[in-house]
């Protein structure tokens, strides 16, 4: 059958925030682009994130700088960041927003018309530009409205909307081609029709996001299946902090079919309470020792912060998001949860029935519609759910780039710039900052090139066979397969891990990888769910294969890796990153590797004391 | 609580197709898409859904439950009785792909004929001063998901194919109203949106608003007040004169 | 550079589905009750048109006023204003209502309700409309919608006249329940007239600047307040009208006759 063949600069797959925003500058630097994504133009799971984007603009609070946010991110992360992204992060923030708005974006203003910043967990100053709870969507709009744009300024001059950009939507790669060592395309398949696609290109930017569909109580949509994750594996790059999951505290616990969608963490920033079934403030009892001096130690101090934060600590609700799940899982464990085993998150006590409307409108509305309870006059119950892996695919800071020649990554799928932790908000900052980086990375790349490399057609062959082979067995159903990987990994490579668990889990997915061989899909190729899932989960197993067991080697406790039998942290496994790596495609191998040490100008940034608590004695000295 | 329950859903490629009786479970708190999840794990697994956050934030899950256009994943089961049949078809407006799934591209191309935000010249990023009042209309016309339910269920489209060309459907006309109340926005779109967008084809039957998952005020916060600036510019004796006699610049 | 595989003809096709509808709750009784209640409010205008009995001393009744020609009764005039001389001798209903009507008739409220109850178009949502082609108010004749504004403007003027009148009774029956009547519906017919779309798009909807005209804002806010509820509004305001016209009629024709009617 005649594959179907496009020629590009720059393919980049995934069109959430960092993948347009990657698309968007290649373009903006002439080269030809592709926007390969799972899903139809304008879905992607950005549109999930709510409470806003990270940026030290200091609108609300002229004391915030770059420095201040590049502190809170170091800390949030546990100082295992790449401090070179998180500078970069840091500094770049501001200028990616701003930019948002010259392209339409209309956040929520402060009196004297500039973009209001609200409060969030892990942030000393308020630091988020949003819009309402909804600013995921915001931006991912903007986002796709920007590509729109710059088609139309194409089609003025070359009479083709999609002369330079073009989206593919519903059409997911399986696999990156290479010319020798370097890329040299990417294979994948239409949903809607089940014909293959060859992309020709120099440069690939993944931009897949997160790995959230490994796990049952997940807030991730179902593209999240770690692909980009796994095509950076199978292409021979590297894969860094995989055993980083953030359990994000405040999921939906009831009904059943909405465990895991997210609360967002505004509800807090704006007034939320964290109550136990004996309707204690339960934080207060979790402040862990390297945050004391930060937060309220009494619930006045707390009340008072909300209108006075110059002279109140923030109150505990504001912890880092891996304190505060950490914390609703040792409640509920003691019995002291609610009825359906989440704690309560109070916010009808503290604000307006009008307010809460205002302000947190979507979350209004998920609660009314999906759960039947009206927060403005009632508790929610709220349990951790899995939100974000803090891992992926080793890039340098600057450009993105991977270790294969022309491979790029940014956003979720790339890992680093938030060590162990992310701090709510910095999430969409990120995409911005990785994602413009890691298109101009790309663009250089291919700029630098002397010759295109070239597809090699025995790779597409192999590549199609791999993805019909399920069309051609009757084999299991897939369906069953991947409920049994989530059950294992949110059991036994949750968010509280032990050694013997973990082994567990290893042997269990040692089965499933047996068992997707023999994956079978009924039905045609035309938009069939059971065959894609079928091909989602040979990814969905590597990833989860290299969560395991980088989970099994580390032996400490930091940010979103929670070991019962090692439960603190230990300044010399902060030095230390895992690196996961595959050589047959199928088994995962990981090594530690040294982190290189920050450069002194950030470490002044630090009070010595602060410091001690996180490095090894032998780093201070040096 | 668990309960079986009777589904009628359309099945088939291209046009042809009919619906099918399925008998399945369902349990507490669940809503349609979950029993289309079930019954692809169970008994279908080639049915074609598309869906992606299940929260109601995506706007993908968009389908006509019982006659009426709704997102899968925030119609619960709970609204209907036990014993009740529940038909599930596709959008009834646009070209159908397989199952549930339909082919949207009808709105991503009316999406790329509407001028794109067009600031002043001069003004930078960073510079921008916006008061809250200014752009919280806008921002209302924002909040849309793109599930393209109100574009499908509009008579002006759904039960005549042939206005299709001339015709953005609510979505985008509200996408003009949203970009002309813009506080930053320079470009002329009044004429255009009766022109070229077919504003006129509106006849505020009030549908758009009716099945809008964000609760979004589409006609008496977008359309009627976009008819209205036509009004202005087309209608109203008085600017016409006034323009005439001043050459107002635009 | 790059090659589409064809699209396959059958793609382009819409689910075909014979039904009409696929819903199953009573979506049919709107457009009914809407025809039902606009018929017979329709049916009892062309009767008070003709009726000659609309001045019942001090009050006047709401569909012929104001009364502009020399043949009205005196006092029913508009401070003596008879610009209408006394040639014309048809009913006076019949100039003075063209305002009130249409400015019904052209108002985005009643444009819903009669394009849904009387021309189908759609019968509800997601119902198939019987009509082969549509053009909607892209042309003449219903392009014509586009002077709602004018009769807005009417419809101030006459708003103000029934106020006027219910005062003038009030004046001089401090104790009729006619002039209560007449209060009453002078109250609602002002209400509609004020949540008009037109009023919230004069007021400050066509401005893109709210922060710099706060009074026009402030205006706006109210309107739009008054204009989410223009519906019903649109339906009390028509019932008080018809209430207080018949009303008047009655007295007039004597057949309410108490002392303080």
């Amino acid at each position: 059958m005649e594959i179907e063949r496009h020629e590009y600069d720059v393919v980049v797959i995934g069109a959430g925030g960092a993948g347009l925003r990657a698309a968007i500058e290649a373009r903006q630097q002439g080269k030809r682009t592709a926007i390969v994504c799972k899903s139809l133009f304008g879905k992607a799971h950005t549109v999930m994130a709510e409470g806003g984007a990270a940026a030290a603009m200091g609108n609300v609070n002229p004391s915030d700088n770059w420095q201040v946010h590049f502190r809170d991110t170091m800390r949030g992360g546990k100082f295992l960041n790449n401090w070179r992204m998180a500078e970069l992060h840091a500094k770049e923030a501001p200028d990616r927003i701003y930019e948002l708005e010259a392209w339409g974006a209309l956040f929520d203003r402060t009196k004297d018309g500039k973009i209001s910043q609200r409060n969030f967990g892990g942030h000393e100053y308020p630091r988020l530009a949003h819009v309402g709870d909804r600013t995921g969507l915001e931006l991912i709009r903007t986002l796709q409205q920007r590509v729109v744009a710059l088609q139309q300024e194409d089609y003025d001059k070359h009479g083709d909307y999609e002369a330079y950009i073009k989206v593919f939507a519903e059409c997911t790669v399986t696999r990156l081609l290479k010319d020798g060592d370097r890329i040299a395309g990417a294979f994948g398949y239409w949903r809607e029709s089940g014909s293959f696609v060859v992309f020709d290109a120099p440069a690939v930017v993944l931009a897949t996001g997160g790995i959230g569909k490994s796990y049952t109580v997940t807030s991730n949509s179902w593209e999240y299946t770690g692909d980009g994750h796994a095509l950076a594996l199978l292409a021979g790059a590297k894969l860094i902090n995989m055993e980083f999951i953030q359990f994000h505290p405040t999921g939906m616990v009831w009904p059943p079919s909405v465990r895991g969608i997210l609360v967002t963490e505004s509800v807090r920033g704006d007034g939320g309470v964290l109550r136990n079934s004996l309707g204690e403030r339960f934080m207060f009892n979790y402040i862990p020792e390297v945050f004391k001096d930060k937060y309220a130690t009494t619930e006045e101090e707390a009340d008072r912060w909300y209108t006075d934060q110059a002279n109140n600590r923030r109150p505990p609700e504001l912890l880092p998001r891996d304190e505060v799940a950490r914390a609703i899982n040792a409640e509920v464990k003691a019995g002291r949860g609610s009825p359906q085993g989440g704690v309560y998150l109070d916010v009808s006590t503290r604000l307006s029935a009008e307010e809460i409307r205002r302000r947190l409108p979507s979350m209004y509305h998920q609660f009314k519609e999906l759960a039947d309870v009206d927060i403005t006059t009632e508790p929610m119950q709220v349990g951790p759910t899995c939100h974000y892996i803090m891992g992926g695919v080793e890039v340098d800071a600057d450009t993105g780039a991977a270790a294969v020649p022309g491979l790029f990554a940014a956003g979720e799928v790339s890992g680093g710039m938030h060590g162990s932790n992310r701090l709510g908000g910095n999430s969409l900052s990120d995409l911005l900052v990785f994602g413009r980086r890691a298109g101009l990375g790309a663009v250089e790349y291919v700029n630098g090139l002397a010759a295109r490399p070239k597809v090699d057609e025995a790779d597409v062959a192999a590549a199609r066979t791999e993805a019909l082979a399920p069309l051609e067995r009757t084999g299991e159903n897939p369906y069953e397969v991947h409920q049994e990987l989530q059950r294992s990994m949110n059991d036994l490579v949750g968010i509280i891990r032990k050694a013997e668990e973990i082994q567990e889990a290893l042997q269990v997915i040692e089965k499933l990888k047996e068992r997707v061989k023999l994956v079978g899909a009924a039905g045609g190729r035309i938009y069939n769910p059971g065959w894609h899932l079928c091909l989602d989960l040979r990814n969905m197993l590597l990833v989860s294969e290299c969560v395991a067991r980088a989970a099994l080697m580390r032996e400490e406790s930091r940010g979103g890796h929670t070991r019962d039998d090692y439960p603190s942290m230990d300044p010399q496994w902060r030095r230390k990153l895992l690196v996961c790596s595959t050589e047959d495609g199928s088994s995962i191998r990981v090594e530690e590797q040294l982190q290189p040490p920050m450069r002194k100008d950030l470490f002044e940034l630090f009070e010595l004391s602060e410091l001690k608590k996180y490095l090894t004695d032998e780093e201070l000295s040096a | 609580m668990s309960y079986k329950a009777k589904f009628r859903v359309w099945r088939g490629e291209g046009g042809e197709g009919r619906l099918e009786d399925f008998t399945v479970e369902v349990n507490e708190g669940e809503v349609v898409l979950d029993i289309l999840h079930r019954l692809q794990a169970t008994q279908a697994p080639d049915l074609a859904v598309r869906w992606n956050c299940k929260a109601g934030k995506c706007g993908s899950c968009s389908m006509e439950i019982n006659g009426k256009p709704r997102l899968g994943c925030m119609t619960r089961m709970s609204t209907f009785a036990q014993d009740e049949v529940i038909t599930v078809t596709p959008m009834r407006t646009f070209p159908v792909i397989k199952d549930l799934v339909c082919d949207v591209s009808f709105n991503y191309a009316k999406a790329r004929e509407i001028p794109s935000f067009t600031p002043p010249a001069g003004v930078r990023p960073g510079e921008y001063r916006m008061q809250q009042v200014d752009v919280e209309r806008s921002q209302e016309f924002r909040k849309c998901i793109e599930c393209f339910m109100c574009n499908n269920v509009c008579h002006v489209i759904r039960d005549h194919e042939e206005n299709k060309p001339a015709f953005a459907g609510p979505r985008f006309l509200m996408r003009i109203a949203e970009l002309d109340m813009h506080p930053y926005d320079v470009a002329d779109r009044q004429e255009a949106a009766q022109k070229e967008h077919g504003l006129g084809y509106c006849n505020i039957t009030k549908c758009c608003t009716e099945v809008c998952p964000e609760h979004i005020k589409i006609t008496d916060n977008a359309l009627i007040p976009m008819k209205e600036r036509v009004v202005d510019r087309k209608y109203d004796p008085l600017v016409w004169l006034g323009n005439k006699i001043f050459r107002r610049p635009k | 550079m790059s090659q589409t595989t064809a699209e396959p003809a059958a793609r382009k096709q819409r689910a075909k589905i014979s039904e009409r509808t696929l819903r199953t709750d009573q979506w049919w009784r709107y457009p009914l009750v809407t025809f039902i209640i606009f018929t017979g409010f329709l049916v009892y205008s062309f009767w008070a048109i003709f009726d000659g009995s609309y001045w019942a001393e001090p009050y006047l009744a709401p569909f012929s006023a104001p009364c502009l020609a020399t043949s009205c009764p005196e006092g029913a005039t508009l401070f003596g204003f008879t610009p209408l001389g006394d040639w014309y001798t048809l009913p006076p209903a019949l100039v003075i209502l063209a305002f009130p009507a249409g400015f019904r008739f052209t108002c985005y409220y009643y444009r819903k309700a009669y394009y849904r109850g009387f021309w189908l178009s759609p019968p509800a949502c997601a119902v198939n409309e019987p009509h082969k082609k549509y053009t909607g108010e892209s042309r003449f004749p219903l392009i014509l919608q586009n002077v709602h504004r004018y009769f807005f403007y009417a419809a101030i003027v006459v708003g103000l006249i029934l106020a006027y009148e219910a005062v003038v009774a009030l004046v001089h029956k401090p104790i009729g329940l006619g002039t209560w009547i007449l209060l009453f519906n002078a109250v609602w017919i002002n209400l509609y007239t004020a949540s008009c779309h037109s009023c919230r798009h004069i007021t400050a909807g066509r401005l893109n600047h709210f922060s710099k005209h706060p009074l026009r804002y402030k205006l706006w806010t109210v309107v739009s307040k008054l204009n989410a509820k223009h519906q019903e509004l649109a339906l009390i305001s028509m019932f008080t009208v018809m209430g207080a016209d018949f009303y008047v009629r009655l007295v007039a024709k004597g057949v309410i006759n108490f002392p303080w009617a």
